[in-house]
C-alpha cells in the first residue's frame, strides 16, 4: 500500500484510489463540482487542485491516482492560490441571479466560492447567456447558470442507462443539451436534480417554493415501490414540499425513482380528510363516531364467515397487525393482502422475499428475469442491474415484455414456454445459468399474478436450484415486489386463516353475495366492480372509485402522516416518520381499527403506537436478518407443468400513476401524458 | 433547402437548425467507403470512426444538394451505423468546426483573419467574399445559394497570407483582385487551380529557385 504525506502527516493508503480520495481518508476537504464518487471521472472543473511536490504544476487530485512516498498540500499559498483562479474563471459567465436561484442555500458553487473564492470578480466583458432547455415537467433549467461539470451527462449515460444527455459545442459555445428537445426518458431523471451542484438544473414543481433553511427535514423511507429507498421529506407548515434521498448503500445507494421524488403533489391533492356514510344511496358528510358507529353496527350483525379484509399497496404493518387482530377476535378467517392476486407462497420466508439482496445483484454473473419490467417496477434496482452489467461478464436472460431495460438481455421468450425450456435444458441459456457461480432468478408479479402463478414460483425456484442457486453461501431465487405493503403483509401472515377465502374468494363471495362486508385497508387497485353489493368499508386516503364505491368512507394517513414500519422486497424492516400530520379528520389507520374494536366490544390490547410496536416485536419474521443463504432447497410445491401459454405482462403499464397517490398528482399526470402521447398519436 | 430559419448568432443551438432532408442514407460507393473506415478499428471499437464516417456524409451532401453540411438525419445514419447513441454524434459533429451543422452556400468561404493573414491583408479578402456574398451577416447562406462566409482561425499557411479556404482547396497569397476573381470564376462553375496565386511554388520565397541566394542554403554556399 502507498504510503504517501499529505499536509506534513504521513498516512498508508489503499492502493489505485486517487488522490483526492487518499486526502479525504485523511479528513482534508478537498472542494470539487465535477467530481462524484458514484460517477466516472471527468477532471473538467479544476476546483480540486493539490501540490504536489516536485510537480510543475497543482494538480488535479480526483484524477491522479496516488503513487508511494508522494508529498501532497492542500491548503498552501500555491493551493489557495489555484482554487481561487479556478472560482475566479467558473464565475466569469455564472450570473450573480442568487437571490432569485432555487439553489440558493444548499448551492456547492456558493458554498465554495464563500470558503476558497476571490471576494471580487475582474472581468469587465459581457457574460454568455445560454438559451434553456425543456427537459420535461420534472426539471427545470437555467443554462446559463451552468458549469458544466457534466455531472448531469455522465449519470444519465452511466447510471440511468438513457444517454439523451450532453455536451454540444466547445470552448464558450459549449452547452449541456439533448440537442432534439425533448423530456428525458429515464425514470430516474430527478437524480440529476441533486447531482447539480449549481442551480442550472432544479426542480420544476418546486420551483420559488421554499428555501431549505425554511424546511423542517425528516428521514423516511419511500412506498411507491417495493425498493424502501431511504427518503428525506422536507415539510414546511403542515405541507411536504419535497422529497429526497438519503444515502443507503444497501438499498438505493444515492438515487430515487422520480414517482418517490415527484408524487408528492398528489399528498395535498383529493384527499379524504372526514369520514363519510352512504345514506339513502349517496355519500354524505359524517363524523367519526357515526360513522364508526354504523361500521361497528354492521360488523355486529355480519356472521364471521361473511366479512372480509383486503390490504393495499402502502398499508403498513401496524395496520395490517391490528386489522389481522380484529378478524380474529371477530373470528373471521377471510384476509388477504394479495390484492393483484399473486400466486405468493408465504410458507417461508424465502419464497417471497428478494434473497440475494439488492446489493447482492452486484456480485451475482448470470441473471435471469421472469415476468418482471424492472426498470418500471423498481427503477432503483434496475440501476443496479445495470451497474452490474456496466462491470462486465454477466449474461442477463429475460422471459417477458421486451423492454428497453437500459441494459443488453438475452430475450428468452414472452411467457412459460421459455421457462420450460430452460427447465428442461432445451435453452442454451440454462448452461448458462448452471455454469454461473451466483445465479439470480428474478420473479415478478407479472409472472405470479395469474392463475398458474403457483406453478410459474414453483418453476422459477427449480431453475434456480437447478443451477445450484439456493445453497448456504447464495440464495439465488428471488421476488420483486411492486407494492410496498406486500411483504410486510406476508410477514404478518395477514393471509387466509385456516378454511378461509383468499382474495379470489373474497371477490368471488362478494359477486355471489357471500360475502356481506368488505374492509379495504387503502385496496385502491380493487375493481369496485368485483365487489358486488358487498357492504364496503375503504379505510383510505385519495378519492377514487373504490371510495366512490364505498358505504363507509374511513380517511387514513398516507406514509408522510405516519410512524409506520414498512418490509421492503428484501425483507428490510423499515420505518417512516411523521413529516406532517394528516388532513382534515384523517387518522392513523391503524387508531381507526383500535377505535373500531372498542365499538364492536372487542378492544384491541394496544393504546399506543408503542405497545403496537411491541406486538410486532413479536412476529418472528420481522426480526428476521437480510440476506444469506439458503439451507433447505425444497422448493414451493407447484407444478411446474401446470404452467399456461399466456404470455407474462408487467403490472406497471403506466409508471407514474400505479398509486393513489400518483393518480392524484398533477405531476405525475404531465410526467404519464407525454409517455403515452406519442403511442396515441401513433394509433390514430 | 427551403423553410430553413437562418439565426445569424453564433451560438445559436444547433437543434433549431432542422433543415436539411428528413432522410439520410450512404450511397452504396459511400457506404463502403464508410465501410473501410470502420474496418480500420479493431472489432467493437467502430465507434471511433465517427469522424470519418462524419466527413463523409458530410461529402455525399455536397454532391447530393450542393452544399457541404450535415443535417441532423445524417447524424442520426452515422449514430445508427456506429450504434451510438444519437447525442455522442451530435457532441462530436458540434465539436469540430469542420463539421457544419447548418446549412451553407455552394461555396462556404472560410476567411483566415489571424494575425498573420491580418497583418497581409486578409481584411481585403474578407471584404470581397462578403461582397460576393451579397453582404448577408456571417454564417447565413446568400440570397443565389452560392456563397456563405465564415472568419476562421489560423489554417496553418501563414507564409503564403492571406488565404482562403474554399472545399478543399486553399488559396493564398490573396488580395481583393484576387479573390474577386476566384470568386468569379467559382460562380462561373470554374475550378481554379489551388495554391499561391502569385506563383509561389509551395511556401518557398517568392521568385525562388529563379532568385539565386534566396536561401539558407545558397547564403551558406555563397559564404
Amino acid at each position: 500500500m502507498p504510503k504517501l504525506t499529505i499536509d506534513g502527516a504521513g498516512l498508508e493508503v489503499p492502493a489505485g484510489i486517487t488522490v483526492l480520495q487518499a486526502c479525504e481518508l485523511a479528513g482534508k476537504e478537498i472542494p470539487r463540482f465535477c467530481y462524484h464518487e458514484r460517477l466516472s471521472i471527468a477532471g473538467n472543473c479544476r476546483m480540486c487542485l493539490v501540490e504536489l511536490e516536485k510537480a510543475p504544476k497543482p494538480i488535479a487530485s480526483c484524477a491522479y491516482p496516488v503513487a508511494d512516498g508522494m508529498v501532497i498540500r492542500t491548503d498552501s499559498p500555491a493551493v489557495r492560490a489555484a482554487r481561487r483562479g479556478v472560482m475566479e474563471f467558473l464565475l466569469i459567465n455564472h450570473p450573480l441571479d442568487c437571490p432569485i436561484c432555487d439553489q440558493g442555500g444548499e448551492c456547492d458553487l456558493q458554498d465554495q466560492a464563500m470558503a476558497y473564492g476571490f471576494d471580487r470578480s475582474r472581468f469587465h466583458e459581457n457574460k454568455r447567456a445560454v438559451p434553456d432547455k425543456d427537459f420535461g415537467p420534472l426539471i427545470k433549467t437555467v443554462m446559463t447558470r451552468c458549469i458544466h461539470c457534466t455531472r448531469c451527462v455522465r449519470f444519465l449515460t452511466e447510471v440511468a442507462g438513457v444517454p439523451e444527455l450532453g455536451a454540444t459545442g466547445r470552448g464558450e459555445q459549449m452547452e449541456i443539451t439533448t440537442y432534439v428537445e425533448r423530456a428525458l426518458t429515464s425514470e430516474l431523471s430527478g437524480n440529476i436534480i441533486d447531482l447539480c451542484p449549481v442551480g442550472a438544473l432544479t426542480s420544476k414543481p418546486y420551483a420559488f417554493i421554499a428555501r431549505p433553511w425554511e424546511l423542517t427535514k425528516t428521514d423516511s423511507i419511500d412506498v411507491t415501490d417495493a425498493v424502501g429507498s431511504w427518503i428525506r421529506v422536507d415539510s414546511r407548515g403542515g405541507q411536504v414540499l419535497r422529497i429526497l434521498p438519503r444515502v443507503n448503500d444497501a438499498i438505493n445507494e444515492e438515487w430515487i425513482s422520480d414517482k418517490a421524488r415527484f408524487s408528492l403533489d398528489g399528498l395535498a391533492r383529493r384527499r379524504l380528510d372526514r369520514p363519510w356514510l352512504r345514506k339513502d344511496g349517496r355519500l354524505v358528510p359524517a363524523n367519526w363516531g357515526e360513522a364508526l358507529q354504523s361500521v361497528a353496527s354492521r360488523l355486529r350483525a355480519t356472521a364471521p364467515e361473511r366479512i372480509a379484509a383486503v390490504a393495499g399497496d402502502q398499508t403498513d404493518c401496524e395496520t395490517m397487525a391490528a386489522a389481522k387482530d380484529l378478524f380474529s377476535r371477530l373470528a373471521s378467517p377471510n384476509l388477504d393482502c394479495r390484492q393483484d392476486g399473486a400466486r405468493l407462497d408465504a410458507r417461508r420466508r424465502d419464497f417471497y422475499l428478494f434473497n440475494s439482496t439488492i446489493a447482492g445483484i452486484e456480485r451475482a454473473d448470470a441473471i435471469l428475469l421472469i415476468g418482471t419490467n424492472p426498470r418500471l417496477e423498481a427503477p432503483v434496482l434496475n440501476a443496479r442491474i445495470r451497474k452490474r452489467w456496466l462491470a462486465g461478464n454477466v449474461a442477463i436472460g429475460l422471459i417477458g415484455e421486451a423492454r428497453a431495460l437500459t441494459y443488453e438481455v438475452i430475450h428468452l421468450g414472452t411467457g412459460p414456454a421459455a421457462l420450460r425450456a430452460l427447465l428442461h435444458g432445451d435453452d442454451p441459456f440454462a448452461a448458462t445459468l448452471r455454469s454461473a457461480e451466483r445465479p439470480l432468478v428474478v420473479v415478478g408479479q407479472g409472472a405470479l399474478a395469474r392463475p398458474d402463478g403457483a406453478a410459474v414460483l414453483a418453476a422459477a425456484w427449480t431453475i434456480a436450484r437447478q443451477s445450484n442457486g439456493v445453497r448456504l453461501d447464495w440464495h439465488g431465487f428471488n421476488v420483486l415486489h411492486t407494492a410496498a405493503a406486500r411483504v410486510g403483509g406476508l410477514d404478518l401472515g395477514f393471509l387466509p386463516g385456516p378454511g378461509g377465502r383468499d382474495i379470489h374468494g373474497i371477490l368471488d363471495g362478494a359477486r355471489s353475495g357471500e360475502i356481506g362486508l368488505v374492509l379495504s385497508l387503502g385496496a385502491d387497485e380493487l375493481d369496485p366492480a368485483d365487489l358486488g353489493h358487498a357492504f364496503l368499508v375503504h379505510i383510505g386516503t385519495h378519492g377514487g372509485p373504490m371510495a366512490a364505491r364505498a358505504d363507509v368512507i374511513l380517511p387514513g394517513a398516507c406514509y408522510t402522516e405516519k410512524s409506520a414500519t414498512f418490509v421492503n422486497t428484501e425483507g428490510r424492516v423499515q420505518t417512516t416518520e411523521r413529516a406532517v400530520f394528516p388532513p382534515g379528520d384523517a387518522r392513523e389507520d391503524w387508531t381507526i381499527l383500535r377505535a373500531l374494536s372498542e365499538l364492536v366490544g372487542l378492544p384491541l390490547p394496544y393504546n399506543s403506537l408503542d405497545a403496537l410496536r411491541a406486538r410486532l416485536a413479536l412476529e418472528p419474521r420481522l426480526a428476521a436478518s437480510v440476506g444469506g443463504g439458503c439451507n433447505d432447497p425444497a422448493g414451493p410445491p407447484g407444478d411446474p407443468d401446470m404452467m399456461a401459454e399466456a404470455p407474462f405482462v408487467s403490472p406497471v403499464g403506466d409508471y407514474y400513476r400505479t398509486d393513489p397517490i400518483g393518480r392524484a398528482s398533477p405531476t405525475m399526470a404531465a410526467c404519464a401524458s407525454l409517455r403515452t402521447a406519442p403511442s396515441a398519436i401513433a394509433a390514430e | 433547402m427551403s423553410g430553413v430559419s437562418h439565426k445569424p448568432a453564433r451560438w445559436t443551438p444547433a437543434h433549431l437548425f432542422e433543415g436539411g432532408p428528413e432522410t439520410f442514407a450512404f450511397s452504396p460507393a459511400y457506404r463502403a467507403k464508410a465501410e473501410a473506415q470502420m474496418a480500420k478499428y479493431p472489432p467493437g471499437r467502430q465507434a471511433a470512426a465517427v469522424k470519418a464516417l462524419l466527413d463523409l456524409a458530410q461529402r455525399q451532401m455536397e454532391e447530393e444538394t450542393g452544399a457541404r453540411w450535415l443535417p441532423r438525419a445524417a447524424m442520426d445514419h452515422v449514430a445508427d451505423m456506429l450504434s451510438l447513441p444519437r447525442i455522442r454524434v451530435y457532441e462530436v459533429a458540434s465539436f469540430y468546426t469542420m463539421f457544419k451543422t447548418r446549412p451553407v452556400g455552394r461555396f462556404h468561404l472560410q476567411v483566415c483573419t489571424t494575425t498573420p493573414c491580418w497583418l497581409r491583408g486578409s481584411d481585403a479578402v474578407l471584404a470581397a467574399c462578403r461582397r460576393a456574398a451579397g453582404n448577408i451577416p456571417d454564417g447565413e447562406v446568400s440570397l443565389d445559394g452560392m456563397f456563405s462566409v465564415e472568419e476562421v482561425e489560423c489554417l496553418g499557411a501563414c507564409v503564403n497570407a492571406p488565404v482562403l479556404w474554399v472545399g478543399d482547396a486553399l488559396y493564398e497569397d490573396l488580395d481583393g483582385e484576387a479573390t474577386e476573381g476566384i470568386l468569379g470564376s467559382l460562380r462561373r462553375g470554374e475550378r481554379p487551380a489551388p495554391g499561391s496565386l502569385r506563383g509561389r511554388q509551395a511556401s518557398a520565397p517568392e521568385g525562388w529557385p529563379a532568385v539565386e541566394g534566396a536561401t539558407l542554403t545558397d547564403i551558406a554556399k555563397t559564404d
